[in-house]
């Protein structure tokens, strides 16, 4: 039997050509684009192609924003594959966890700010003792499963030289110390491109990042905050019994409990009297009994004992 | 947010190479070709173009917002007529909309270069769909470019008018959403004028009644014969020797994955993609043994190959949906047997947040809705950022079709017998690019809907352009503004409120009213944009944790700076609120029943 025709030189060929990979994510309005424009320049400062492809569509409401630059002798692909990225920089904690499986396995740098910014979609959970809907893992966990991790609290850096804003200039100082490029060369990009008044504090930003991986390069146990753990967690919902109890008697059918109950589970019987059509889906948060007009609501959340073991 | 490259000094530029976005290249290779008439109907990806082309001396060209698709390309179909050069760009599904133009204008031509920059969204990254303009371009016998990077789209733009001139037909330059935003070094040239030759008079060409239009078919498909003819020896067509196991025909971006994953390999490279060189295809199949066609989307040019009678490969070895990656090229590949496949990522095991977009914190389209989720209505969407307001918790719109579609389908609704109460909702620059018809219809027709016109006074989703709302042109000269009240009243609604939705209550008496009225009732619900022409920021509001009952009534509005905190109250997580990005609304507060939000005083 015939071997499949293999076209000659392909992985070994890309894999050889000194392409770098950078992938820059965050949310809207962090400044992914502005690193991956300090990333681009500096490529091009190198004498090499660049190309740089982002997709922010979504990015002025709140969406995800990633953006890859790749620079080379000869780059084709605008876009990373998976498993390509020599580096990750996230600029919000969980959505470097969404770009992970991008890294090089075995050597990619995973750089990300411990920030988190908390989507609404994460709190949208009525339901007693409900936890919150974020990335659970802590920079610990990620730091020890990656081939070269660094997580780091940036925004306190920032913050710290007077300006969160720089936040992601301190990520880029951690990132040069994995790259192979002259300092002066990465200042020069910034300095270029950022605006006269904020130059002094990023480049002390830069520095700070510099410094910080740095020394976590040389003890491991400073790559992450360890201060940072999972969420606690709450009394679960079945330790809690919701009541809600309608007087019929006093419902003069006026429906506003029904049309404002979020979890849509009140309506109208056939004598037009309120009832909890969805029990299962009533979370006690009280709303229609405060809402009514006449009192004819009560909702009582009681505690029970947890069940035994 | 987009970077704009404007550091190219536009009139001394001999060649020099500068870092553009493909959109920015595009328009670039539009001013250098000497366009003098640009118009266009805001669309990602397409949005930059125009932009872009804005930033030009008014000397140089004329560019417009048109009020749609349609509209655009009509003006520049009318000044390429006149005898100079003319662009329209939009994105894929505005097509769409200016395609009845564009069927006509096949067979009249032009007279001055016409250009065509259509957009698509493979992937769907912010779009209703992911349809294949190559199918138009087909559909309409009219030659289709396809650049592959931001160089290729700087030069297929200035050859697009070349081609447009030598074979007397509009031409399409497709772009994708990769491509118009993804930037590298774009070798850059001056701008050559071209003198303006004139309206020639020529009834036969330019009127198409019946008589004329007979004549002119014959002509359109003699010249897609010559085009494809033009083609098989043109710079566009690329053959790059490789290994002669497999050759590969493919173009746009996709070609670039191709490049990155199988450097060696034999491949046709077709920078147009209709009508398609037959010569070549066939030299270049009979030089290999077999034969792939990597195409982003439809089978589009591999179907046409196959019915030339060659045999080829490529649907069943690459997705026909979505956009593709080197990944996706690859393991296609690897599929085709020629590869091996690709070794598998780091797996971690973690689950991605999900972090779907929101209304921006402050968003009056929030109120909107929210007042609407209370009347309990059928509501019939259209689309802008108030389509969000589709999703958990506003979850207040039932249908979402196309742009302008709302008011009509609610009119449909009515007719159905829907018993809900029937509520249309519209934004400002929707409802002039095609809101107004489906409005006289619903009032000729004596339709019982209520349309609630959202104005924003500005294009939002798209980034902010200016529409004939605004009082502001491309160029942010002062102009007319429309008044929506007055076109109301001109069409025949009776029953016309202009509302403020940051006064919830009166938005909620007000829709409720408009609903019981009989007839087309319209609620102009008017607060500009909290981010867009300017951002605005008001005193934040903070809750006063210990009179929060986690209610979470204000969640209802989905304000992206109010979430929990770990502070409890019967189970529930009481809220706190960012006073970074909180603008000051007040929405949350008055939705609030025990009155703990408050402005932050110091
Ligand atoms: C035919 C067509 N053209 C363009 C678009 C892109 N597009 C989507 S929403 C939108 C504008 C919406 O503006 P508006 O109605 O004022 O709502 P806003 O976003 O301001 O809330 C545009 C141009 C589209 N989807 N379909
Ligand atoms: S951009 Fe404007 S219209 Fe869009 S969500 Fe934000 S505030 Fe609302
Ligand atoms: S006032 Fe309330 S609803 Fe408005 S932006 Fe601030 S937190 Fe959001």
């Amino acid at each position: 039997m015939n071997a499949p025709a293999t076209m000659p030189a392909t992985t070994a060929q890309i894999q050889a050509a000194p392409t770098r990979n950078i992938m820059i994510v965050g949310v809207g309005g962090q400044g992914v684009i502005m690193i991956s424009k300090v990333m681009a320049l500096l490529g091009q400062k190198q004498g090499l192609q660049v190309k740089q492809s982002e997709v922010h569509g979504m990015a002025k409401r709140g969406g995800i924003v990633f953006s890859h630059v790749r620079f080379g002798k000869e780059v084709w692909s605008p876009t990373i594959a998976k498993g390509d990225a020599d580096a990750l920089i996230a600029l919000e904690w969980a959505e470097g966890l969404r770009w992970l499986d991008h890294l090089k396995p075995g050597s990619g740098a995973f750089i990300a700010d411990t920030r988190r910014i908390v989507p609404p979609f994460a709190c949208r959970n009525r339901k007693t003792g409900a936890t919150m809907n974020y990335a659970s893992e802590t920079p610990a966990e990620i730091v020890s499963r990656v081939a070269d991790g660094y997580a780091l609290d940036a925004t306190s850096i920032a913050e710290s030289f007077g300006d969160s804003r720089a936040a992601n200039t301190v990520l880029l100082g951690v990132l040069s110390t994995t790259l192979d490029y002259p300092i002066e060369d990465w200042l020069g990009v910034i300095e270029q491109l950022v605006p006269k008044k904020a130059r002094e504090i990023n480049v002390k930003a830069f520095e700070a990042g510099r410094a910080w991986a740095e020394a976590a390069q040389a003890d491991p146990s400073l790559r992450f905050d360890h201060a940072i753990a999972r969420e606690k967690t709450y009394a679960k919902p079945q330790d809690f019994e919701v009541r809600l109890e309608i007087n019929a008697a006093w419902c003069k059918s006026c429906d506003i409990c029904v049309k404002l109950c979020p979890e849509r589970c009140l309506a109208l019987n056939e004598e037009q009297i309120a009832y909890l059509k969805a029990p299962e889906a009533c979370t006690g948060c009280h709303i229609c009994e405060w809402l009514c007009p006449d009192f004819a609501i009560s909702v009582n959340t009681v505690s029970r004992e947890p069940a035994s073991a | 947010m987009n970077l704009q490259v404007r550091d190219i000094d536009a009139g001394t530029a001999e060649e020099a190479a500068a870092p553009l976005m493909g959109n920015e290249a595009i328009a670039r290779g539009a001013w250098e070709a000497g366009v003098r008439v640009a118009a266009a109907y805001p669309g990602t990806p397409s949005t930059e173009i125009m932009e872009s082309l804005g930033e030009y001396p008014a000397s140089d060209l004329y560019a417009e917002w048109s009020t749609n698709e349609k509209v655009a390309l009509d003006v520049a179909i009318g000044a390429a007529l006149s005898g100079v050069r003319a662009m329209a760009s939009m994105k894929h599904v505005g097509l769409n909309v200016a395609s009845d133009s564009l069927m006509s204008q096949s067979y009249i031509g032009v007279h001055g270069g016409l250009v065509l920059v259509v957009c698509d969204d493979p992937g769907i990254h912010s779009s209703q769909n992911e349809q294949d303009t190559r199918l138009f371009a087909r559909f309409a016998n009219v030659p289709i470019l396809e650049p592959s990077d931001a160089q290729e789209a700087h030069d297929f733009t200035k050859l697009a008018f070349e081609i447009s001139e030598q074979f007397d037909t509009p031409v399409i330059v497709r772009s994708t959403t990769r491509l118009s935003h993804t930037r590298s070094a774009v070798r850059i040239g001056p701008r050559v004028e071209q003198a303006p030759k004139g309206f020639v008079d020529t009834p036969s060409k330019t009127v198409t009644i019946p008589a004329n239009a007979r004549r002119l078919h014959p002509k359109v498909v003699a010249r897609e014969a010559k085009l494809a003819q033009y083609f098989e020896t043109s710079p566009l067509t690329v053959w790059e020797k490789g290994d002669r196991t497999v050759g590969i025909i493919t173009g746009s971006t996709a070609y670039l994955y191709v490049k990155e994953v199988a450097p060696n390999a034999s491949i046709l490279k077709l920078g147009a993609s209709y009508p398609l060189p037959e010569q070549a295809i066939r030299a270049f199949a009979g030089s290999v043994d077999r034969l792939l066609v990597v195409e982003e989307l439809e089978p589009v040019m591999e179907n046409e190959i196959k019915a030339m009678g060659i045999a080829a490969e490529g649907k069943v070895f690459f997705p026909r949906i979505g956009e593709l990656s080197p990944e996706l090229v690859r393991s296609g590949l690897a599929a085709a047997g020629l590869m091996d496949a690709p070794a598998p990522a780091i797996s971690l095991d973690i689950e991605p947040m999900a972090r779907p977009p929101v209304l921006c914190a402050g968003c009056p389209h929030t109120a909107s809705y929210l007042a609407l989720r209370g009347v309990d209505a059928r509501v019939a969407g259209d689309i802008g950022c108030y389509t969000l307001a589709a999703v958990e918790p506003l979850r207040s719109i039932d249908t979402t079709v196309c742009m302008g579609a709302s008011i009509a389908n609610a009119v449909g609704m009515a007719a159905a017998g829907e018993t809900k109460p029937i509520v249309a909702t519209i934004g400002d620059s929707t409802f002039l690019h095609s809101g107004i018809a489906p409005l006289v219809d619903a009032v000729y027709n004596k339709a019982d809907i209520t349309v609630v016109l959202l104005d924003n006074s500005i294009t939002a989703m798209t980034g902010g352009q200016d529409h004939p709302g605004t009082g502001r042109t491309l160029r942010g000269e002062a102009t007319h503004k429309v008044d929506y009240e007055t076109i109301c009243r001109a069409v025949g609604v009776e029953w016309v409120r202009k509302v403020d939705p940051y006064d919830i209550g009166h938005l909620y008496q007000t829709l409720r009213e408009a609903i019981v009225h009989k007839g087309v009732s319209v609620v102009i619900s008017s607060r500009p944009c909290v981010l867009d022409p300017v951002k605005i920021k008001g005193t934040p509001l903070a809750v006063a944790a210990a009179g929060c009952v986690a209610c979470q009534s204000c969640m209802n509005l989905g304000c992206p700076s109010i979430t929990w905190t770990e502070d409890m109250f019967e189970g529930h997580h009481k809220v706190q609120i960012d006073p970074a990005t909180c603008i000051g609304c007040t929405l949350c507060a008055q939705v609030c029943p025990t009155d703990c939000i408050q402005p932050v005083t110091q």
